[in-house]
């Protein structure tokens, strides 16, 4: 595998070089990463890039953009070769040591990382480039299976020895190993709701492997769901607000994948996710306390409606935006907390996974 | 008691003579601190000079010295080769505020109102106490006729203390020699700039000037072209009020109204004045002397409900974009010049005229405002800018599509020069002082359409301008970044140095084949043939110095002119609300 993205990185500066000696402008074909051009693949489940492609020849003005990409490739093989990796922000440093062509911004850099990784078709993380953030919270019946940095002998994590604490997701996932006994995996939009799982134990009393995404999941936090469920086989289901940026953001995202991320989709999503909660429906039936919906709630309710290739594939969903769309709220996990502090361990999150009825695909 | 009281204040209630009133109210005639009055001075027997001259059609020849006489007493002598004054009009001409041929006349002229000179004599007389010495002559056979002139405030008139032959080389001409208080400066506000920016917008007139320093100073006619001499109108129906109709009803010598109608105003044929008198419902045959305020008001209705071509405008004389340009690229070493001169436009019935001219680049400095020059009917205003509608105008402009950085409501900024000149039989002044342009909405309205024609002529040059930056930006990255697109395919590939300087030269030929060839712009100081750069610096002092002239300049206007500034702003504002009314009417 590694040795792929060095093969491809030798292959595409070999096409530039001999492009030039034979006297014509190379040009680097990058694919577009935006939500227009993907499909979502219903038979396994994730958005899949179109074949859609920015052609961007060596000319005045793209001349920058072309050296800081080789700039970045070189960057990446030195990385891979001495099996090193480098933060986003660490590679935006080390640009600074290229002169004129050095980046102004992470963001510049960012992109054109970005970029290089959709040019060459694999994930950042195996051109030896990882990102700041860190994948999430695990609590719960399961054992990773990890390495020891500096003597490579097996460690074991057991995350259910985190009292009240939890284990943290790594930036790279793809060398864990897993061991669980537990029944399903539950992924929770609000470290406070985690903790409120983890502080009265409902990952025992459930038998779960709880996740705390913090927002949008991380594309690691997806690839350590994804790679946990297919191989011990667990339902995953998802547990995020009433509103429109955990359906549309969170969940599809944590599902389907990202309109950004499109040419890594297929590794970075859980397709067999379900959503559990909390839905229109529910807000509705649990007489939840509301706020209005933001106009940028809205905004984003109407362009999912038009726009998103999954919601346009689930009628379920375009049902469930439309009612919110009427019912002008939104509403917060912890609005639960209305019938009681503990009433989502309780009644709630045991009612609503019972019941599949009550889910969103 | 009270009766008493009353008979007791009654025999104070008395006359106040205009002499008296501006004696007091010595500012509205431009009067309000010793370095103005030495200007207002020196610009109001100038003005008269070249009126003269034109008027007689003898392409003028100004002296102008002044003369430091220590203790902060200056003799300014201007003289002219004009066709001279009647002996018997002389006092009354320098000594009689409000006495003058240009106020009832509606023809273009440098002044208009015969208060300019007497309230130089009279600030005279009050700050050195000395008279005026005039002397005129009116043909190479006439005797020359020497006064010397006070005037007696309490009634208006001239108190003549010397009247005698004298002797003048010249075969014709008049010759003003006045002592006063003041201050002399240079700067923006100073009598070189004055003279230099009455020389660029008058190219045909000789300027021979001496300064306090002794120093001559000769600013050359450009064309021995006169200007076109403006003809004088009859009043336009459409700027006439109640008060001047009754005036003029009274006054005429014509039989009946459809008489007077037709040749007391311009543009009023029989057929219009039988419509104003149908309108109306006034027989045609009234005479005019018979019509009372009743049926005047309605013959003013009348008028309003007709529709009446706009005054003839051979009564105004544009400088003409050509030489309005001319005269910038002298005083401002520029990039690019354009001009416009508007066609001509009427507002209360009078007719005026809107010329623009814009200097871009070159020598000027990028930061700060624009230097805006503004001229009325060939004389630069160059105090209180602010509150000239000119300046609003520029500002209420939006130059930033035209290339010009601008914050709402002010100046654009930028190294631009903008001359704006109005041309009109009747140039509406703020104040007596003539400094200021009064807010017309029709002037305004004009004024930025020759602001925009000019502005986007201007923009034509600024894209350019900036495309040519943006394409040598574009040919600086072919020099700077092949090096490191050798460099990263060096890296990946291990060339060996033959083959990353191999990459360098095909690329580098391949991308600057592709660019094509440049368009010129930018700054070639030895392009413009008409720039004078000793003609540039007269009347400029640093920067620093400028600026400090320009606070305490700012200071004392803001003491002087607060309540006049009040009353502007209030009518600025009662402007923009009849304008939006008149939007929501539309709408």
């Amino acid at each position: 595998m590694v040795n792929d993205a060095l093969k491809k990185i030798r292959e595409t500066a070999k096409y530039v070089y001999e492009r030039i000696k034979s006297k014509k402008l190379p040009s680097l074909d990058t694919p577009i990463r935006s939500l227009n051009n993907v499909t979502y693949n219903l038979k396994d489940g994730y958005f899949e890039l179109n074949g859609k492609v920015k052609k961007r020849t060596l000319t005045a003005s793209t001349v920058k953009g072309f050296a800081q990409t080789l700039k970045m490739m070189a960057l990446s093989q030195e990385l891979i070769k001495n099996d090193d990796i480098a933060t986003k922000r660490e590679a935006y440093y080390v640009s600074k040591n290229w002169d004129e062509a050095r980046f102004t911004a992470q963001s510049d850099s960012d992109t054109v990382m970005d970029d290089v990784e959709a040019m060459i078709g694999v994930n950042r993380e195996r051109l030896g480039f990882i990102p700041e953030e860190k994948g999430g919270d695990i609590a719960g019946d399961l054992v990773v299976i990890d390495k020891d940095p500096s003597t490579g002998k097996q460690i074991r994590v057991d995350c259910k020895k985190f009292g009240s604490g939890a284990y943290s997701v790594p930036s790279s996932v793809e060398h864990l190993g897993f061991e669980t006994r537990a029944k399903f995996i539950l992924a929770i939009e609000t470290a406070g709701m985690f903790q409120r799982l983890v502080k009265h134990n409902y990952w025992k009393k459930a038998n779960c492997i709880l996740v705390s995404m913090g927002g949008v999941p991380t594309r690691a936090c997806r690839r350590f769901i994804r790679r946990l469920s297919d191989e011990k086989e667990l339902p995953v289901y998802v547990f995020t607000d009433g509103d429109p940026y955990g359906y549309l953001n969170i969940y599809r995202t944590f599902k389907v994948g990202s309109g950004n991320a499109a040419h890594i989709n297929e590794f970075f999503c859980v397709p067999q996710a379900k959503f559990i909660g909390i839905t229109p429906q529910d807000i509705e039936e649990y007489k939840l306390p509301t706020h209005p919906l933001k106009e940028v709630d809205i905004k984003r309710l109407k362009d999912g409606l038009k726009n998103d290739p999954f919601i346009k594939h689930h009628k379920t969903w375009q049902k469930a935006l439309k009612k919110m769309h009427q019912m002008r709220v939104r509403a917060e996990q912890q609005a639960l907390a209305k019938h009681g502090l503990n009433f989502v361990i309780s009644n709630y999150l045991p009612d609503k996974i019972k019941n599949s009825k009550t889910w969103l695909d | 008691m009270v009766s008493t009281k009353a008979y007791e204040m009654a025999s104070k209630q008395r006359d106040i003579s205009v002499a008296e009133f501006f004696e007091k109210n010595r500012h509205l005639l431009g009067f309000d601190n010793t370095r103005k009055a030495l200007l207002t001075t020196v610009k109001e027997a100038v003005d008269n000079s070249l009126d003269a001259c034109e008027e007689a059609d003898i392409i003028p020849e100004i002296v102008v010295e002044v003369i430091d006489m220590g203790d902060d007493r200056f003799r300014i002598i201007v003289e002219d080769n004009g066709p001279g004054i009647v002996k018997s009009q002389i006092p009354k001409i320098f000594a009689k505020l409000l006495y003058g041929s240009k106020f009832h006349r509606l023809k273009q002229s440098r002044g208009q109102q015969g208060i300019g000179i007497s309230a130089s004599v009279m600030y005279a007389q009050l700050t050195t106490g000395r008279p005026a010495k005039i002397l005129s002559k009116v043909g190479p056979d006439k005797p020359a006729h020497y006064y010397e002139l006070k005037i007696d405030t309490a009634r208006n008139k001239p108190q003549i203390l010397k009247d005698e032959k004298g002797e003048n080389e010249n075969s014709h001409g008049t010759r003003v020699e006045i002592d006063l208080e003041g201050t002399y400066v240079k700067g923006k506000q100073s009598i070189d700039q004055y003279l230099k920016q009455t020389a660029i917008v008058n190219p045909h007139v000789n300027i021979t000037y001496v300064n306090p320093k002794a120093e001559q100073i000769i600013f050359p006619r450009v064309t021995d072209k006169m200007p076109r001499q403006p003809i004088e109108i009859k009043p336009h129906p459409a700027g006439v009020e109640l008060g001047i109709l009754l005036k003029m009803l009274s006054a005429t010598s014509f039989r009946t109204l459809q008489a007077f109608l037709t040749n007391e105003f311009s543009r009023v044929g029989s057929g219009t004045a039988k419509q104003i008198c149908e309108k109306a419902l006034i027989p045609p045959s009234t005479i005019p002397r018979r019509i009372k305020r009743g049926d005047a008001e309605k013959l003013i209705n009348a008028i309003k409900k007709t529709k009446i071509i706009t005054p003839p405008t051979e009564c105004i004389s544009p400088i003409g974009q050509e030489l309005l340009e001319k005269g910038l690229r002298k005083e401002i070493n520029a990039e690019y010049y354009c001009a416009v001169t508007r066609k001509p436009s009427v507002y209360r019935g009078n007719p005026f005229q809107v010329e623009v001219a814009i200097a871009y680049g070159g020598d000027q400095t990028a930061e700060g405002s624009v230097n805006l020059l503004r001229f009325a009917n060939r004389v630069p205003l160059l105090y209180q800018q602010s509150a000239c509608s000119i300046f609003r105008s520029v500002a209420d402009t939006n130059w930033r599509p035209y290339g010009l950085s601008q914050s709402n409501g002010s100046l654009p900024q930028g190294p631009v020069t903008i001359a704006v000149h109005i041309a009109s039989v009747w140039v509406p002044f703020t104040s007596e002082s003539k400094e200021a342009i009064a807010h017309y909405p029709e002037i305004i309205s004009e004024l930025k359409l020759a602001l925009q024609e000019a502005g986007r002529k201007l923009k034509k040059y600024t894209v350019k301008k900036r495309r040519v930056k943006e394409e040598l930006k574009k040919r600086s990255f072919i020099e700077k970044y092949i090096p490191h697109v050798a460099d990263g395919l060096r890296e990946i590939l291990d060339l060996k140095r033959i083959e990353v300087s191999s990459v360098e030269k095909i690329l580098k030929q391949m991308l600057e084949k592709k660019r094509g060839k440049l368009d010129k712009v930018g700054f070639d100081p030895s392009e413009n043939p008409d720039y004078d750069e000793e003609f540039a610096r007269i009347g400029s002092i640093g920067r620093d110095d400028e600026k400090k002239q320009e606070q305490e300049e700012a200071w004392e206007n803001a003491k002087a002119d607060d309540s006049e500034e009040n009353e502007q702003k209030k009518e600025e504002k009662d402007q923009k609300e009849n304008k939006q009314e008149a939007k929501t009417k539309k709408e």
